[in-house]
């Protein structure tokens, strides 16, 4: 509804079918020049296995998190047709709120140590909590204040400017309040970032990160909790129902009001927790924090159908992969990759606009 | 008085919907609204069920003004519409679909029991149970969204174009469950295009035309009234150029 080109079978072919030169070029192109890459590394290759291990292990972690917040975009455009572009800054706002709580923790002396040292693993549920609930609440807030009164606008665009316009307050907002210097995560002696397991191959050795495991097993436990979620509670049903067919799912008593709500907190706990992953793993953060992944993770719902919960998890993991692999892939610089989430973003656009996943537009199942 | 609508009038944008509608419900009857496409039967129902904004008049149930209230408090009231073009969730199982029907019920076990009433009056829909409802046939599909109707436990069930695109047998099979669910204690409110059908089976009816009522009285009446045979019937009375091949199909 908001963003038309996200369904392309709108307009009917009328009988013909009509060849689309255009995306037959483009996919022809990107296929040739990939086979060239390929040819090119198995011929003269130029990175040993370890080093396509150790992009792998890169791009499951961040794939986790970009899944995670994905998974808030595709929810959210489920139930109320609308990209949410402030929810990479709900993210930011979990990653400020475990931020805070480590250094609270920290700063709590106990005795001769502080409360982190003794209770690592409660100060890390903890902070998560706090990620997850900050983030949960500026959802609901966001939806009320940004986007509920443009409901019924006449003009349709107006949700996605006032979306545009809600990131750039927050992120303003949490620069004023909190100042635009970068910031380091304390991580409790648990996490300590750095540490891990070091894996020795024949032609080097790959690190395994604590924080890097932990992420991606708790991103998982998320994925797997939400997916059961939807299936199986009566909330869950809702919002499925809901993101069917909105005025039946309004006959059956359905608060669409309260659907959209609830909606928005459960992608900001995923958010959330994605925020504080991400302070976790990568240590250095600002206000900033959420732009990049934000719009990387709706390149990831993009790509695996919006709307579609299991596609946006499937391409998030495909996203952070490709993204850690491709520079080596195709043979460019590292600082690269970000050029390469969005040029997907695009090669999806062009070939298959309504993501890997779905065989049509029309008939896919959002959420 | 039971259910009662007075004088409504529904405005989208600059076209006037509904011109002063007024219409009662008895407790206990079969009330068919019939009329031809855009006369404002669906408006009708969806002006109850809360869903169109209502310009005038009021909507009273129970001796209680209902005019203007949000669908869901509408529909926990025991209002409850089975829409037109039945409108399945099409990714959700036969099961999931009728839980949503219950979704302002919260006792696990009646949900059960209104569960199983609905698999005896559709046994289909038991063997169908974990099948995606997109994938039924379109009178399986109304049959579910009679029962997903039913689950809400209606006391005055709404339903909009039942017999809409199904074979003559299945009109006949649906229309056997709509009397069978009001001899259950269920009032009906009743919205066709098949008058045939929809006047056999009613304890009265009213004729609705672009926005207003102009005919009312017990099924059987209208069903031998000459005007009513010759606009919706495609009878036998010679006004048949007020194009009754429009109306009726």
């Amino acid at each position: 509804m908001t963003l038309n080109f996200f369904n392309p079978n709108k307009k009917k072919s009328s009988g013909v079918r009509r060849i689309n030169w255009l995306r037959i070029i483009v996919g022809l192109g990107a296929l040739a020049f990939l086979i060239y890459r390929a040819i090119i590394l198995i011929t003269r290759p130029t990175y040993g296995s370890v080093f396509w291990l150790s992009f792998l292990n890169t791009g499951l972690i961040v794939g986790g998190m970009y899944a995670l917040i994905a998974i808030g975009y595709t929810l959210v455009y489920g139930v109320m047709s609308l990209i949410n572009f402030a929810h990479g800054d709900i993210m930011m706002l979990g990653c400020f709120a475990g931020f805070f709580t480590f250094e609270a923790f920290d700063a709590w002396k106990i005795g001769d140590s502080n409360f982190m040292n003794m209770y690592p693993g409660l100060a890390i549920f903890l902070a998560f909590l706090a990620g997850t609930g900050v983030s949960m609440i500026s959802g609901y807030y966001l939806e009320k204040i940004a986007y509920r009164p443009l409901r019924n606008s006449p003009v349709r665009l107006a949700p996605l400017i006032s979306a545009v316009g809600a990131s750039i307050f927050i992120e303003t907002a949490a620069q004023l309040m909190f100042g635009a210097t970068k910031k380091t995560y304390k991580n409790p002696p648990l996490l300590a970032r750095g540490s891990g397991w070091n894996i020795e191959m024949g032609d080097g050795m790959i690190v395994i990160t604590k924080t890097g495991v932990f992420s991606l097993i708790l991103a998982l436990i998320l994925m797997i909790g939400l997916y059961i979620f939807v299936r199986k509670t009566k909330l869950g049903k809702s919002i499925r129902a809901v993101s069917q067919d909105k005025n039946t799912a309004q006959l059956m008593g359905i608060n669409t009001d309260r659907v959209a709500s609830q909606t928005f907190m459960i992608s900001g706990v995923l958010a959330g927790a994605a925020g504080v992953m991400w302070g976790i793993h990568n240590g250095l953060f600002n206000h900033y924090v959420g732009f990049l992944p934000g719009i990387k993770a709706f390149t990831a719902a993009v790509l695996g159908g919006i709307g579609n919960i299991p596609g946006a998890m499937a391409g998030g993991m495909i996203l952070g992969i490709v993204e850690s692999v491709g520079p080596a892939f195709l043979g460019i610089d590292f600082q690269l990759k970000d050029v390469i989430a969005f040029s997907i973003l695009i090669f999806v656009l062009i070939l298959k606009p309504s993501g890997l996943f779905s065989k049509n537009a029309s008939t896919q199942e959002k959420v | 008085m039971y259910f009662q609508i007075q004088d409504l009038n529904v405005y989208y944008r600059a076209i006037h919907a509904l011109q002063g509608i007024s219409l009662t419900v008895n407790k206990g009857e079969i009330v068919a609204l019939i009329g031809g496409n855009g006369a404002g039967k669906s408006s009708t129902l969806n002006s109850i069920s809360g869903v169109v904004d209502i310009t005038s008049g009021s909507i009273t149930y129970q001796d209680e003004n209902i005019t203007g209230r949000a669908t869901d408090q509408i529909v926990r009231k025991g209002l409850v519409q089975v829409p037109e073009g039945r409108h399945i969730f099409p990714k959700m199982t036969v099961q999931e679909n009728l839980e949503m029907g219950a979704f302002l019920k919260n006792d696990k076990a009646q949900i059960q029991r209104d569960m199983e009433r609905v698999f005896d009056l559709f046994p289909r829909m038991k063997e169908r149970r974990n099948q995606p409802g997109g994938t039924l046939s379109g009178g399986e599909q109304q049959m579910l969204a009679i029962g997903r109707g039913l689950m809400g436990d209606p006391d005055l069930m709404l339903l909009d174009e039942p017999s809409m695109g199904l074979s003559p047998i299945l009109v006949e099979q649906i229309f056997d469950i709509i009397v069978d669910i009001n001899s259950q204690g269920t009032s009906i409110l009743l919205v066709e295009q098949n008058a045939q059908m929809a006047l056999a089976v009613a304890d009265r009816g009213y004729v609705l035309e672009t926005g207003e009522i102009v005919l009312t009285g017990s099924g059987l009446d209208l069903l031998n009234d000459p005007k009513v045979r010759a606009a919706y019937l495609g009878g036998d009375s010679d006004a048949s150029e007020s194009g009754s091949g429009a109306y009726y199909f």
